[in-house]
């Protein structure tokens, strides 16, 4: 398969490929701890971006509630090693069946009740707030003051734990990117991946021509929240604290989703791009707002920026790079 | 605890329940007409909520007597929102349109923050502390106005869909893009008076809210998802569905945050969300789609 | 390329008193119906007379109020339209329903991931559908970048592809060309005698019609008016009663 994908790009495309991964592999030695942390954000929203976009890029299912797959995988492993010591290499399984529970469950409901667009984003949407407002009621995982990991002056880095340095986090975060990646482009390529697309593109016509509906929808959806629970676990491990007052909240969905869409929804690169389109931009808008002292500033052209990204590139910038690169092989067969 | 207390509770919530309605009625319109969710909608609100409490603090009107004007000024934001802006993405998938208006959403907050500051703000009017007594009942006064206002302004907003050409002219469209082109309204226009009279009736809700709770930037999107809830569960395009949703919302929080605890009160909401959209996804007075 | 070609002709339809009613508006009422292993019957009718209907209850997109649908004598009720395409039921819409972002080979592709779950070879016999059809130049082009009558081409590749034993053809000659026409329907008389593949199709193309069909259906106000050979049913009065009456209000 990965064989087959470099055959049918072109030269240019794999070149630049080989410089970026090459550049990523290296990256920790080459910039500062601040360069690094940013890296490190880029590549987790790289990262659960590529996990959303497998439901709405390929399989067409919206979903605005994706926070609560990042929470549950993130409260799972956490309470997993706070309470009983659990390391993560384990909890993660837990922390992956419950994403992929309530992934199902939600996929379940809305799937056999036949409720389709905007109202089954809504009811991803419900179950994350709702589900946010019970975790801050459940005084065993820290309720509204949080839960926290012990955090302890490590000297050496422990993988099995998810205890170390930033440099661990970039290299566990990157090679969680690059796996899902990879999965994805296999997918894309497979019965599954092709049977999501005619989904995405005519749900009738999928039908009729032999697409089980309900049971490849599913299957878009425990794989989605599966890989979207993972990236909990990390980030639990990462930043030490979670706070169901702003990890189950709509506004950490549509975090989730901003990269891939703004890299172009339904792309293998797209959810990358995004990621590092718009992290660093969120960075430089800090650095240049820092001085004005006026909350809002940055926030204001936070959200000018997308919305001129949804009117006028709203296929996203990575078919638009695509072309002004010139990466498209010389036959047909792109992505 | 007595029967007093809970109807008491249940009172107030009923009279809150009416500028829920209300605002949802705001979503419900846009919705049911141009077909887009309004994910600004609580930041729309809180905007009015902000101006009410700039009239009320510069030039010293009440909250109710500045309410047309903030309707008005909501009127012609909404206008010119759906006509230059919201408009372009009409034929762009679910969850661009939904990124355009959580930008928006996001926009206006930072408008708020930079204007007004991130505390909490009032308007204390000076009957805010009276109250009626009828019976065992005692209720606030400001709250049985509040009530009122939302009941009349809702009324009027019916009076308008049904008694009025433009209003006719309207739910035209809603029901049938192509057979209103086909006719010859003109949708665009209709659209975005469509889109202005959902923002005003956020104004005309915003305006009431003030003399019920502080105000700060950050309100928004838990009115954004209340509404939601009210108009899912009412039926989402039924008028007549937002109020009903709004007022048994309304009620429901309140005995909950009674019952349980309030900080509870919207999960209570969630939960009843979830139970509508799997036993009836088109709301209690919603129509069967197709 | 049926399966079961070896063995004769399958794809045997009945239809046993299916009726359908959309509110108070009766779609189709009460209509029977076989089409026999290895032939192909047409469905004629006015406009609104229940054709797309009746197809639609076959394929199970819309479950049947009464009745029930039989395909070589097993019956169909209950089963949801991919079950019902895996089955041996091919469709096409009347109006064309490509998947816009998959190029040619991968659309048909889906249709030949019915009966495989190798991509590769979905692929393979997706081409060979394409060639037959004769899109073979186009099977890496995008459905939006094709013709009206490729598009219409497409959709009868794709239900070719799930390698049905009865193919529901929905008006594919609509719009096509006197010899785009005459090239369809030699296709399917080849398809027909060389595998045996039963087809059923609603057509308005008097010409497709009378070529390809050993009998001919006819609907009109949701209800069977005549069932017999093409020439017969053509002499039938109150079928002509019925066009005559439809194009004079048309």
């Amino acid at each position: 398969m990965i064989a087959r994908i470099i055959e049918s790009a072109s030269p240019r495309a794999l070149a630049l490929l080989a410089v970026v991964t090459l550049a990523l592999l290296v990256a920790p030695w080459l910039v500062d701890s601040y360069v690094l942390s940013v890296l490190i954000i880029v590549l987790y929203f790289a990262y659960v971006g590529q996990a959303w976009n497998l439901m709405l890029g390929f399989a067409g299912q919206l979903s605005l509630g994706h926070a609560l797959f990042v929470s549950l995988g993130a409260y799972t492993s956490a309470a997993l090693f706070i309470k009983f010591g659990v390391p993560p290499i384990i909890g993660v399984f837990a922390a992956i069946a419950m994403a992929v529970v309530a992934g199902c469950l939600i996929g379940y409901l809305g799937f056999r009740f036949s409720i389709r667009g905007v109202y089954f984003a809504l009811l991803t949407i419900a179950f994350a707030e709702f589900t946010g407002i019970i975790v801050d009621h459940i005084s065993w995982l820290g309720a509204s003051s949080g839960l926290f990991l012990p955090v302890k002056n490590q000297q050496s880095n422990d993988l099995l734990n998810l205890r170390g340095s930033p440099t661990m986090f970039y290299y566990v975060i990157l090679a969680l990117t690059g796996l899902a990646f990879a999965l994805c482009s296999w997918l894309l390529n497979s019965k599954l991946g092709l049977y999501w697309q005619a989904i995405r593109e005519d749900q009738e016509a999928a039908e009729a021509s032999g697409v089980p509906l309900f049971r490849y929808k599913m299957i878009a959806v425990a794989i989605s929240s599966g890989l979207t629970g993972i990236g909990g676990v990390w980030y639990a491990f990462y930043y030490n604290n979670l706070f169901p007052e702003t990890m189950f909240k709509t506004s950490q969905s549509v975090e989730i989703i901003l990269g891939s869409v703004v890299g172009g929804v339904g792309t293998l690169f797209g959810p990358i791009l995004g990621a590092f389109v718009l992290t660093p931009l969120g960075e430089v808008l800090t650095a240049a707002t820092d001085g004005m002292h006026l909350d809002g500033v940055k926030s204001f052209f936070w959200g000018f920026c997308v919305a001129a990204i949804v009117l006028f590139r709203p296929q996203g910038l990575w078919p638009w790079i695509y072309n002004v690169l010139g990466l498209a092989p010389k036959k047909e067969g792109e992505r | 605890m007595s029967g007093g207390l809970y109807l008491n509770v249940a009172v107030s919530g009923l009279l809150t329940g009416l500028i829920y309605g209300l605002s949802a009625l705001g979503l419900s319109v846009i919705f049911g007409v141009i077909r887009i969710v309004n994910f600004a909608h609580g930041e729309m609100m809180v905007l009015g909520m902000f101006a009410t409490l700039v009239l009320f603090r510069a030039l010293g009107i009440d909250p109710l007597l500045s309410l047309p004007l903030v309707a008005a000024a909501l009127f012609a934001f909404g206008y010119l929102l759906q006509d230059l802006v919201v408009r372009r993405v009409a034929h762009l998938a679910d969850h661009m349109q939904f990124l355009l208006m959580a930008s928006i959403a996001v926009m206006l907050i930072s408008v708020c923050l930079m204007l007004f500051g991130p505390d909490a703000q009032n308007a204390q009017v000076s009957y805010g502390f009276d109250s009626f007594a009828i019976g065992p009942l005692l209720v606030d006064k400001v709250r049985v106005y509040a009530g009122a206002a939302a009941l009349v302004v809702s009324g009027l907003l019916f009076a308008f869909f049904h008694y009025t050409p433009t209003g006719k002219a309207i739910r035209a469209c809603g029901d049938n893009y192509t057979g209103a082109l086909v006719v010859g309204l003109n949708v665009r226009r209709l659209y975005a008076l469509t889109f202005g009279i959902g923002t005003a009736c956020l104004g005309a809700a915003g305006a009431i809210m003030l003399l019920l709770v502080d105000v700060h930037p950050y309100l928004g999107p838990s009115y954004t998802l209340l509404a939601f809830i009210i108009v899912i569960i009412g039926g989402m395009g039924s008028l007549p569905g937002a109020l009903l949703g709004g007022i048994l919302i309304g009620v429901s929080e309140a005995l909950a945050g009674v019952i349980l605890q309030p900080s509870l009160k919207s999960a209570f909401s969630f939960g009843l969300l979830i139970l509508v959209l799997l036993v009836r996804p088109q709301g209690l007075l919603g129509k069967v789609a197709r | 390329m049926s399966a079961s070609a070896a063995t004769g002709p399958v794809g045997a339809l009945t239809v046993r008193n299916i009726s359908k009613r959309f509110g108070g508006l009766v779609a189709v009422s009460e209509v029977s119906f076989t089409v026999a292993a290895g032939e192909i019957h047409a469905l004629i009718g006015p406009n609104g007379a229940g054709k797309t209907t009746t197809f639609n209850m076959i394929a199970g997109a819309q479950p049947p109020d009464t009745g029930d649908v039989l395909l070589d004598g097993v019956s169909l009720a209950g089963l949801r339209p991919d079950q019902i395409c895996r089955a041996g039921v091919g469709r096409t819409f009347q109006i064309v329903r490509p998947f816009n972002e998959l190029t040619l080979v991968e659309n048909v592709a889906v249709g030949a991931l019915a009966w495989t779950d190798d991509v590769a070879e979905a692929r393979d016999h997706a081409r060979g559908v394409l060639e037959l059809l004769g899109l073979g130049d186009k099977k890496d082009a995008r459905p939006s970048s094709i013709t009206l009558p490729d598009r219409k081409c497409l959709e009868v590749a794709r239900a070719l592809a799930t390698k049905p034993k009865l193919l529901l053809l929905d008006e594919v000659m609509a719009g096509l060309r006197p010899t785009e026409t005459d090239r369809m329907v030699a296709i399917f008389k080849k398809l027909n005698a060389d595998t045996g593949l039963t087809i059923l199709l609603i057509e308005h193309v008097m010409r497709a019609v009378m070529a390809l069909s050993h009998r001919v259906l006819v609907l009109n106000y949701g209800r069977l008016i005549a069932d017999g050979k093409p020439e017969e049913v053509t002499r039938d009065p109150e079928v002509l009663a019925c066009y005559l009456g439809a194009e004079a209000f048309d």
